[in-house]
């Protein structure tokens, strides 16, 4: 087990303005008894709404954050007070911070982090020559980081995170901002990564494209507490996410008419949107009129992400 | 491609005066730091102002170059209020919106970019005028016996020098943040600026402890001494309308240079993409 | 393997000289802008004898011992100023992320390499004045010309990063540190006697701004203090810098430690 928390806690004091010069101190808590449990090699999927306690829980992890209550360790230490030790054993990416050079080559940065992380030379050749491969560094070695684009930097980062050989990759936001081409190419080194299985990777992200094709575990954070630890699947059938049916038809629709295992989600125009509920494809598609077109729609993870923020909210 | 016309027609006086106030409104957020600032100037205000004093008590007279202790009060207390409304020593926007390629966007805008610079430096002025002016001020009378001139056109007269000094230090400033169009780093540029516009402009003492010959070459060949010492001078009643008169003269001569700068640097930004 | 913060100040120093042109003139500029501070005193002796009750010998040599102690803070530690850039943007994060330590990272991570002419012209400027100032040659003054600007650079980078750390508590704090920063150097550039009252008070006991220089440079002048402080006193300064010291540390790591419990 590399990452471990119990009952972590974090609450801060806001200061308000209640009228003109008297001000109340509220506690408003972004992190409320977090359990987490991490193993070895695990790519894990940690995502939440816009204040959540996301980042929140990743500073506590990473040493920045004293936690207000609760345990926690990250690679057999206690983050803060071992902050030095725990730093050469986690890399860390945050999308809009950089940990490069701004004015000097990549390269610079590279061997700059050698020193910062007193890397043996020969270690650091080996790992620098995987990611110049995997991440395709070749071309923007010499080339300032002012100068990179976005997606060459943070294939820079990607790299600079792990030249260390961290045990633990915190990973925020990495493909934000990112055009397509970048975002594939963030994603199938990160695929390799968790593939090789050495390295644990804690993602946090908006983008749920990232967390479908990389992570197998997925924990939902809303709130300051878990609502979700388990697969994308686990997650589908929790909150029984329904298949649809969208039909164009040959006439518009009547509006009467009933169908058995399915409800009515939608009208518009020719199209119609059904959303099976008991019945099967078939056994719905029968019962319609003449149409043009059929199409089936899988509940994306979207669906599935709305509504469980939603349902929290009500 | 030639430059944007540099005039405000009628129509866009409004827009002008609302950029003044999005910029009032934008500074006033910061009041905490305003405060900060206003405290640093009046501790300046009574290292200055001992100094000089000492100086004068020792001297002949109990004067020094001319100055009665009072006088030398106004100056040091009232300069330090001045600093937060002529605000020489910060940067424009425009050096981030260079840097950065926002430029190109505000070449859009149906504004001319000197204006709409201008008009948040002005509501950062006002905002100055609030606490930065009066705080100082208001040490300085407590614990020091201020010059107040009894002549009531010489507090009007003071207050056009100080909105031309806050214009001339804006053209100045205007004028070597698009150097930055040329170069991409302006901190040389701007550590002379700032220890030019401080020393020439009498803010560590008043010019004339300065030999003659370098004073008169100063009022005479550089904007520096408008931007503290003139209006200084006007309020404690050694100068008048001589200095309004420079100040206009000067402006009009940094309007031209920051005009003909700006139309080169934009030709330069579109024919070259920057 | 090469100590990590050298090889960041390395960095850090290649990183300025990108802007070549810009880099020099801002170097010549910082280092006119010091010299301004002793401009200023011969400008004010051209119209007054004596400064406080001392002639033009005797206060050049406090001006210098300021000159040079501020010139050598603020090249080590003077960037430190921009702690509230740092927490503002987050980059204190990357900094905590990084196994070194925080204030040393933040050190060299801003070093600015244009104050360095400073460092040389305010050194250059110190041996003129020990050798024009009527000093009271002996083995403990010998000992006390080398500790002085020494003392003076260690006391004003203490109070470098104690106003820095204000930013833990108080982001928007404007520049309220250079009151103390910019106006310590300028407190401490003249002789304390032409102060006055509380304020007087306040600065050169109080903050202890009359050990940095005054009280020094009357130790090797040989003079009384003549606002009453027994002669010993004068010989002091590295004690009260110590006390300085203790308090810019546990500022620092308490500030760091609220930072870890409120990351704003």
């Amino acid at each position: 087990m590399i990452i471990k928390t119990a009952g972590l806690r974090k609450d801060f004091e806001v200061r308000k303005k209640a009228g003109r010069l008297r001000r109340v101190t509220e506690t408003v808590t972004a992190v409320d008894g977090v359990d987490l449990t991490i193993e070895r090699g695990e790519l894990l999927g940690y995502i939440g709404p816009n204040g959540a306690g996301k980042s929140t829980t990743l500073k506590m992890l990473t040493g920045i954050m004293v936690p207000s209550a609760g345990e926690v360790t990250v690679c057999g230490l206690r983050p803060v007070p071992d902050r030095v030790a725990l730093a050469r054993r986690i890399g860390s990416v945050f999308g809009q911070r950089s940990q490069l050079w701004w004015d000097l080559p990549l390269r610079d940065s590279f061997a700059l982090l050698r020193h910062v992380y007193r890397v043996p030379e020969a270690e650091h050749t080996t790992r620098l020559k995987a990611c110049r491969k995997l991440l395709e560094l070749d071309e923007f070695m010499d080339t300032p980081v002012r100068q990179l684009s976005l997606g060459q930097r943070m294939r820079g980062e990607m790299t600079a995170a792990l030249l260390h050989g961290p045990q633990v990759l915190f990973l925020d936001e990495p493909t934000i901002g990112l055009d397509v081409v970048s975002k594939q190419a963030v994603r199938e080194f990160l695929a390799s990564l968790r593939d090789k299985g050495d390295t644990t990777i804690v993602l946090t992200t908006h983008d749920l494209a990232d967390i479908e094709k990389l992570c197998e575990r997925l924990i939902v954070i809303d709130h300051g507490r878990v609502v979700h630890d388990g697969s994308l699947a686990a997650l589908h059938d929790r909150y029984q996410m329904k298949k649809q049916i969208v039909v164009e038809l040959e006439e518009p629709w009547a509006g009467d008419q009933r169908l058995d295992g399915a409800a009515l989600v939608g009208v518009e125009g020719l199209l119609i949107r059904l959303e099976l509920d008991g019945a099967s494809v078939g056994q719905v598609v029968a019962q319609l009129p003449a149409f043009r077109d059929l199409a089936v729609v899988e509940p994306g993870i979207e669906d599935v992400i709305t509504r469980l923020y939603g349902s929290d909210r009500g | 491609m030639s430059a944007p016309a540099a005039s405000i027609p009628a129509g866009s006086l409004r827009a002008f005066l609302a950029l003044v106030g999005a910029g009032y409104r934008r500074f006033s957020t910061y009041r905490q730091a305003a405060l900060g600032s206003a405290f640093t100037n009046a501790v300046f205000g009574f290292l200055r102002c001992s100094v000089l004093l000492t100086v004068a008590a020792a001297g002949a007279g109990g004067t020094l170059v001319g100055y009665n202790p009072a006088q030398l009060a106004t100056y040091v207390w009232v300069s330090q209020g001045l600093i937060g409304v002529i605000n020489f020593w910060t940067q424009l926007d425009l050096v981030e919106r260079i840097k950065s390629g926002n430029i190109a966007a505000d070449l859009l805008r149906p504004m001319d970019i000197m204006w709409m610079q201008l008009a948040t430096e002005l509501g950062r002025s006002l905002f100055g005028l609030v606490l930065r002016f009066t705080l100082p001020i208001t040490v300085g009378a407590i614990f020091f016996d201020l010059y107040l001139p009894g002549k009531p056109h010489v507090y009007l007269l003071f207050v056009v020098a100080m909105v031309l000094s806050v214009l001339v230090g804006f053209l100045c400033r205007y004028i070597l943040c698009l150097l930055c169009f040329w170069f991409l780093d302006i901190r040389g540029f701007w550590t002379a600026w700032v220890l030019c516009s401080g020393l020439l402009g009498g803010l560590q003492f008043p010019l004339p402890v300065w030999p003659d010959w370098l004073v008169t070459t100063l009022w005479v060949a550089t904007p520096f001494p408008l931007l503290l010492q003139g209006p200084l001078d006007v309020l404690v009643e050694r100068e008048s309308g001589a200095v309004i008169g420079l100040q206009v003269v000067w402006l009009v001569i940094l309007f031209g240079v920051s005009r003909l700068m700006q139309g080169r640097a934009l030709r330069k930004l579109v024919v070259q993409g920057g | 393997m090469a100590n990590p913060y050298v090889k960041l100040l390395g960095a850090q120093i290649r990183s300025q000289l990108q802007y070549r042109a810009s880099f020099f003139l801002d170097l010549s500029m910082a280092t006119l802008l010091s010299a301004v501070d002793i401009g200023a005193l011969f400008l004010l002796f051209r119209v007054t004898p004596a400064l406080g009750g001392f002639g033009w010998r005797e206060v050049i040599l406090m001006t210098a011992i300021s000159g040079a102690g501020f010139c050598m803070a603020d090249l080590a530690v003077g960037e430190i100023e921009r702690l509230k850039h740092y927490i503002r943007t987050g980059l204190l994060d990357t900094v905590l992320l990084r196994p070194m330590s925080a204030l040393g990272q933040l050190l060299v991570l801003d070093f600015a390499t244009r104050r360095a002419g400073r460092v040389v012209q305010g050194t250059l400027f110190y041996l003129v004045a020990l050798t024009v100032a009527p000093v009271k040659w002996d083995a403990a003054r010998v000992v006390y010309a080398i500790v002085a600007p020494i003392n003076a650079a260690v006391f004003f980078s203490a109070v470098f990063v104690t106003l820095a750390a204000i930013a833990f508590w108080w982001i928007e704090s404007g520049d309220i540190a250079n009151a103390f920063t910019y106006g310590g150097r300028d407190f401490t550039a003249y002789p304390s006697t032409m102060f006055h009252g509380w304020f007087r008070g306040l600065f050169a006991f109080g903050l202890g701004f009359a050990f940095v220089a005054y009280l020094p440079a009357l130790a090797l002048l040989g003079l009384s203090e003549p606002i009453g402080l027994p002669d010993w006193a004068r010989w002091c300064s590295p004690l009260v810098t110590l006390v300085v010291v203790l308090i810019a540390r546990a500022t620092w790591l308490a500030g760091l430690r609220r930072y870890g419990s409120t990351g704003s």
